[in-house]
């Protein structure tokens, strides 16, 4: 699994944190999202699918 | 292994995530989804931001890739609009004649926005819910200054305002209630947000719309109830939405008063599903029926009828769950992001815990029935407002929250 992110496309939600706290973090000043780990082990995975799905900005890209 | 059909009608936020999960659930039979704009699934809270500021360009706006769609292997119908359902049956017909034959539907027809009556042809009179709506607006905003009177100072209104003012345009924004958003967000937050549009720049006025002036078929003014006329180039009628239920309606069997009426698993009868701004449904948690419109619960929902549909045809050994969700909304203005968790509409009760206009800062506390339903909040650090969350994921007793929320913020 490869994740990318599409930072101008991120509206700050945070549901992404909220489903994969060890994916994804979120910048201090404006909430942006911050990459933690762009090849998470197996055990994330289901997560990342989960935060890519829900993230209401479309900006979580999962490849294969 | 499965054949037949399941239909889902409307292509934007909800009815993307519905075919996803639905062959992320292992549906491999036929799969139809029907929409009526001519566009691939797009996103629509940009058209207000990113779009109409003209920083991004139609094509930023796009849901998936069309690579991401082949794969999922769709019988797509754009530009084609489903005229009736007959859920006993489980038939969709479209506006040709075409009679689908389904083993479930999945309905996601949002919401339209409403308009004047009378005012359709009349240039420079403009909604704001499509793609087609947006660039229209947008060209009257691309060039030299305009008067754009926005009648409506709910969400969108607002949006729209800021996005206009921001870029030089003489803006009167016109509201029932003299706070703009105050319906929604109460006092507290409705004056900061005065505050902002008024440090903006944006003149904001209280009054009803009643109709408009035109010349030569263009738009010249607004005329407001109290017999008061305001001149405009440009008018954007943000008066609120009604639920795409008109195709629903011939259906006894189902309930469309304010959206299709659904149970807690989001089925409105067998083999029937709603998601997103269209679906009103019950929320065990909330003890009522809601309907969301809100950008993430389009897709949450959706992903919930579809599992909850293939469970119920037997496709997955999963036993349907309820949707029982915490609502998650934001908007933009000036730069300022509003977010709030839970549920604010329907409130009998807000209260106010920060407020600090010159900081932009502000918390408050929504609740019905001395429960705490829902909180909203502006710039605070994003860990900080990812934690007032969990203060109203399950509507609790009001004091609890409260003192909760105020520990949170650090408010007195
Ligand atoms: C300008 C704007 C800004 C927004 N900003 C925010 C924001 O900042 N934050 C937030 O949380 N939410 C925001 N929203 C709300 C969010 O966009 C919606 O909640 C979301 O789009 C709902 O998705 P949906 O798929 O349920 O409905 P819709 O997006 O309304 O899609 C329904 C689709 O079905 C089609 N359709 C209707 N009837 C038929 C028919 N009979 N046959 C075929 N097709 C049909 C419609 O044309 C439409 O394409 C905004 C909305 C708008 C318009
Ligand atoms: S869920 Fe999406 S919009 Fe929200 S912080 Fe994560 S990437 Fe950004």
């Amino acid at each position: 699994m490869n994740i990318t992110l599409d930072e101008d496309k991120c509206c700050a939600a945070g549901q992404c944190v909220l489903v994969a706290p060890e994916v994804f973090d979120q910048r201090d000043e404006d909430g942006i999202v911050v990459l933690l780990d762009a090849q998470p082990p197996a055990e994330q995975h289901a997560a990342v699918h989960e935060a890519a799905a829900i993230c209401p900005a479309a900006a979580i890209q999962v490849h294969a | 292994m499965t054949d037949g059909r399941i239909a889902v009608v409307g292509a934007s936020a909800a009815g993307l995530a519905a075919v996803e999960a639905l062959r992320r659930g292992g549906w491999t039979g036929a799969l139809t989804l029907i929409g009526d704009e001519p566009h691939l699934p797009y996103d629509r809270p940009p058209l207000s931001k990113q779009l109409l500021s003209g920083d991004w360009q139609a094509d930023r706006l796009g849901l998936r890739t069309t690579d991401q769609l082949d794969a999922l292997d769709l019988d797509l119908r754009l530009g084609t609009r489903a005229t009736a359902l007959d859920a006993g049956t489980r038939t969709v017909t479209l506006a040709d004649g075409e009679r689908l034959a389904c083993d479930g539907v999945i309905v996601a027809t949002g919401v339209r926005a409403r308009t004047l009556p009378g005012v359709a042809g009349t240039a420079g009179i403009h909604t704001l819910r499509t793609l087609d709506d947006a660039l229209g607006l947008q060209t009257w905003l691309s060039g030299a200054e305009r008067r754009l009177v926005v009648a409506g100072n709910g969400v969108l209104g607002c949006e729209a305002a800021a996005v206009a003012r921001e870029l030089g345009h003489k803006v009167t924004l016109v509201g029932r209630d003299p706070l703009p958003m105050r319906r929604l967000v109460g006092d507290g937050t409705g004056t900061l947000l005065a505050t902002e549009h008024e440090r903006h720049g944006v003149r904001m006025l209280t009054g009803v719309l009643d109709g408009v002036e035109t010349a030569d078929g263009h738009v010249t003014g607004v005329r407001l109830t109290d017999g008061s006329t305001l001149p405009a180039d440009t008018v954007l009628v943000a008066i609120g939405s009604e639920p795409a239920v008109d195709w629903l309606r011939a259906d006894a069997a189902l309930d469309t008063t304010d959206g299709l009426r659904c149970d807690e698993f989001c089925a409105a009868a067998p083999g029937i599903y709603a998601a997103g701004d269209v679906a009103r449904w019950y929320h065990p948690g909330h003890g009522r029926h809601l309907r969301i419109e809100h950008r993430m619960n389009a897709t949450e929902q959706a992903m919930t009828a579809a599992r909850n549909l293939l469970a119920e045809l037997g496709v997955t050994e999963d036993e349907r769950r309820p949707f029982t969700p915490v609502p998650y909304f934001w908007s933009d203005q000036y730069g300022m992001k509003l977010q709030a968790y839970g549920v604010l509409a329907g409130a009998d009760r807000a209260e106010t815990v920060l407020l600090d206009a010159g900081e932009r800062r502000v918390a408050a506390l929504y609740g019905r029935d001395g429960l705490a339903t829902g909180v909203l909040a502006a710039g605070l650090p994003p860990r900080q407002i990812r934690g007032l969350r969990a203060v109203i994921a399950t509507p609790g007793p009001w004091d609890e929250a409260h003192a909760r929320l105020l520990a949170a913020v650090g408010g007195e």
